[in-house]
């Protein structure tokens, strides 16, 4: 059996005014994969996100979500397309006028299928699956480490159980410890809640653990794509001097050989 | 047990293809349940479909419901969840509600769902969230007090500040940030020079209309001159530019302030040793004490026009005789005293807006509420100021 593709960009380009970001990109995401989006700064991998979940329209091509044309559908069905997606903002977007609990329990709110007499326990439960206690559900944003702001990110992001997972910079603004904690809790919810992934990232760490595929944006096309074992021997130079630098091998070293 | 070889339809390819299955249909198949009786006469309940935040889609109360004499036959029934294709947090907690998880006998599961089974049966129950204590009438009252006194404690610090900071200014005057008075006296004076305009006119216009019907009933058609010229030059001058200006402004100030705490532009500027109070303050202060007189004269000006045309079309007093009666019906005194208005007013404005700017928190709550605060605050303390003046001035100007 063939997977099925979640997410499929054909012949996307996008340009804002003279300046060119993408183009003509060919991209598709096979459901349970957890795709690591990687790039050099400014090269579009924010937008490139932004365009698959429909914030942003390409200039030309088309984007598919779940086999869906999202240039030609409804409002109606791209919002129930949204709420089979999560977003973890780089910053954590968490709303900061609200508690960490109400931030959680807001998309279970609004999504208005679920009892009220849930939502509570299930608030707790998603705090508990990225490893927060009880005791910050009662905290503002603005009393929140990064570290556990991006875990509250993460809860509301996983709130409407989402199939599809989109994560901006996961681990950026983390020291090591907190980024390999915070690499292993998405890799056990992977495992236990088989969500299909898209990473924009410019961890190593984190490509080698957590991504079952990278693709490379560089030039404004995807350059590379493949396993992280088969992306490291792409002989396109951002790729060389991203991977084969002392880090790189060190990280990819004992993968590659 | 017996239905184990008639798993049937159900593959065990795991929850990701599994799932991948189903999403290709358009519609998912629902939560439901089966009850069936196995060889033994025990009876068998099949969970059957997608046990999803979709796939009971709003149901969980009724399942629930139709669930839980089951659930409370213990150990008689057996809970076959082999069936259920994809089981997430939702429909976890809807059967971890009726079942509890606690005796894996009564329940089979398939292997892919056993962690997430077992995480809410080791769930420890969350916290009670305390409630909030009931606030009483003395309760209101003390907050209130704590608040008044808090608002007082930073206006003084803030005067305070002020001052030091002014007087070493003095002593340095190369240290004085010019361009940001200039930038404030721009955005705060000239910008506003189209609404003053309009409001002035128009009151101007409304006052000669009123008090012309009121004249020509008694044929004193010429105090027009001394109604309007006092009116306007000592009180409606004044206030009505610092009103707009406080609208204007006053938000512009708090919101500047309150933006540069949440991006933390305040602390940078702190951190890099600069004063706040010089660099943001003290600017906003002198310019408002400097651009709202002049937008006084300027109201003023307009105004008298407004009126001045009003009463030539409805009384025929000609602009130039109106012009020339001015000096001789208003003292001169009370257009200075609309001016030093102008500077006591812009420095209240100034003061409380950036008052509450800078208590603004993080957040984007407090961001609407503070700014709010400042403009109502501000426009309540000119008319304030004005009722003083009134008092302090009774015997100055008025014939």
């Amino acid at each position: 059996m063939t997977p099925e593709t979640v997410i499929d960009m054909e012949h996307v380009s996008t340009r804002f005014g003279h300046h060119v970001v993408h183009e003509d990109i060919n991209l598709r995401v096979v459901r349970g994969e957890i795709l690591g989006l990687v790039g050099g700064s400014g090269s579009g991998k924010t937008t490139l996100v932004r365009e698959m979940i429909g914030l942003d329209q390409p200039s030309a091509g088309h984007v598919s979500l779940f086999g869906e044309r999202l240039d030609r559908i409804g409002p109606g069905a791209l919002a129930m397309l949204r709420n089979r997606c999560g977003v973890l903002f780089q910053g954590g977007a968490l709303f900061s006028a609200l508690t960490v609990f109400e931030n959680v329990a807001f998309p279970l709110q609004e999504y208005r299928a679920i009892e009220p007499t849930l939502i509570r326990d299930l608030v707790y439960m998603k705090l508990t699956q990225v490893g927060l206690g009880p005791e910050v559900a009662p905290r503002l944003p603005a009393e929140l480490s990064g570290g556990m702001v991006k875990r509250v990110a993460l809860a509301r992001a996983l709130a409407l159980e989402p199939e599809l997972l989109f994560l901006d910079e996961p681990t950026s603004g983390l020291d090591p410890v907190t980024a390999q904690a915070f690499v292993h809790h998405l890799q056990g919810l992977h495992r236990e809640l088989g969500f299909t992934g898209v990473v924009i990232t410019h961890d190593l760490d984190l490509m080698r653990d957590l991504c079952t595929a990278l693709a490379i944006l560089a030039d404004h096309r995807i350059v590379a794509r493949g396993t992280p074992a088969e992306v490291a021997e792409s002989p396109h130079p951002f790729v060389a001097t991203m991977f084969s630098g002392e880090r790189g091998q060190r990280v990819f070293g004992t993968m590659a050989s | 047990m017996e239905r184990e070889a008639d798993g049937g339809g159900v593959t065990n390819e795991g929850i990701i293809d599994g799932r991948g299955e189903q999403a290709a249909l358009a519609r998912l198949e629902p939560a439901g349940y089966a009850v069936r009786h196995d060889e033994h006469g025990r009876t068998l309940l099949v969970l059957t479909g997608h046990w999803t935040l979709r796939g009971i889609d709003g149901r969980a109360g009724a399942l629930s419901s139709e669930l839980r004499k089951y659930a409370q036959k213990g150990g008689e029934v057996v809970w076959d969840c082999r069936e259920v294709q994809t089981l997430d947090n939702v429909g976890a907690l809807v059967l971890w509600r009726l079942q509890g998880f606690a005796q894996r006998t009564g329940i089979e599961v398939r292997p892919e769902h056993a962690a997430l089974c077992e995480r809410w049966a080791q769930r420890q129950a969350p916290p009670n969230t305390p409630r909030a204590p009931r606030t009483g009438p003395i309760d209101t009252l003390m907050s209130l007090e704590r608040g008044l006194r808090s608002h007082a404690l930073d206006f003084t610090a803030l005067v305070g500040q002020i001052v030091l900071d002014s007087g070493r200014l003095l002593r340095r005057p190369n240290r004085i940030p010019w361009k940001d008075v200039s930038a404030t006296i721009y955005e705060a004076g000239v910008r506003a020079l189209g609404i003053t305009a309009l409001v002035g006119a128009l009151v101007g216009i409304v006052m000669s209309y009123l008090s012309a019907l009121e004249l020509q009933t008694f044929g004193a058609q010429s105090f027009i001159v001394n109604i309007l010229g006092l009116s306007i030059m000592r009180e409606l001058g004044p206030l009505l530019a610092a009103i707009l200006v406080a609208g204007r402004s006053g938000s512009a100030m708090a919101a500047e302030l309150g933006v540069m705490r949440l991006t933390e532009e305040l602390d940078a500027l702190s951190a890099m040793g600069i004063s706040q109070t010089v660099r943001l303050i003290l600017p906003k202060i002198v310019a408002l004490a400097i651009a709202l007189p002049l937008l006084v004269i300027w109201t003023d000006a307009i105004a008298l026009l407004g009126g001045m045309v009003a009463a030539h079309i409805i009384l025929g007093i000609s602009i130039p005789s109106f012009i020339h009666a001015i000096p001789s019906a208003v003292p001169v005194v009370n257009f200075l005293l609309g001016i030093v208005k102008g500077v006591v007013f812009g420095i209240v404005v100034a003061l409380i807006a950036c008052h509450f700017g800078l208590r603004i928190q993080p957040n984007t709550l407090s961001l609407g509420v503070e700014t709010t605060n400042a403009v109502v605050t501000a426009i309540t303390a000119v008319i304030f100021v004005d009722a003083m003046f009134a008092i302090a001035f009774r015997g100055v100007g008025l014939p």
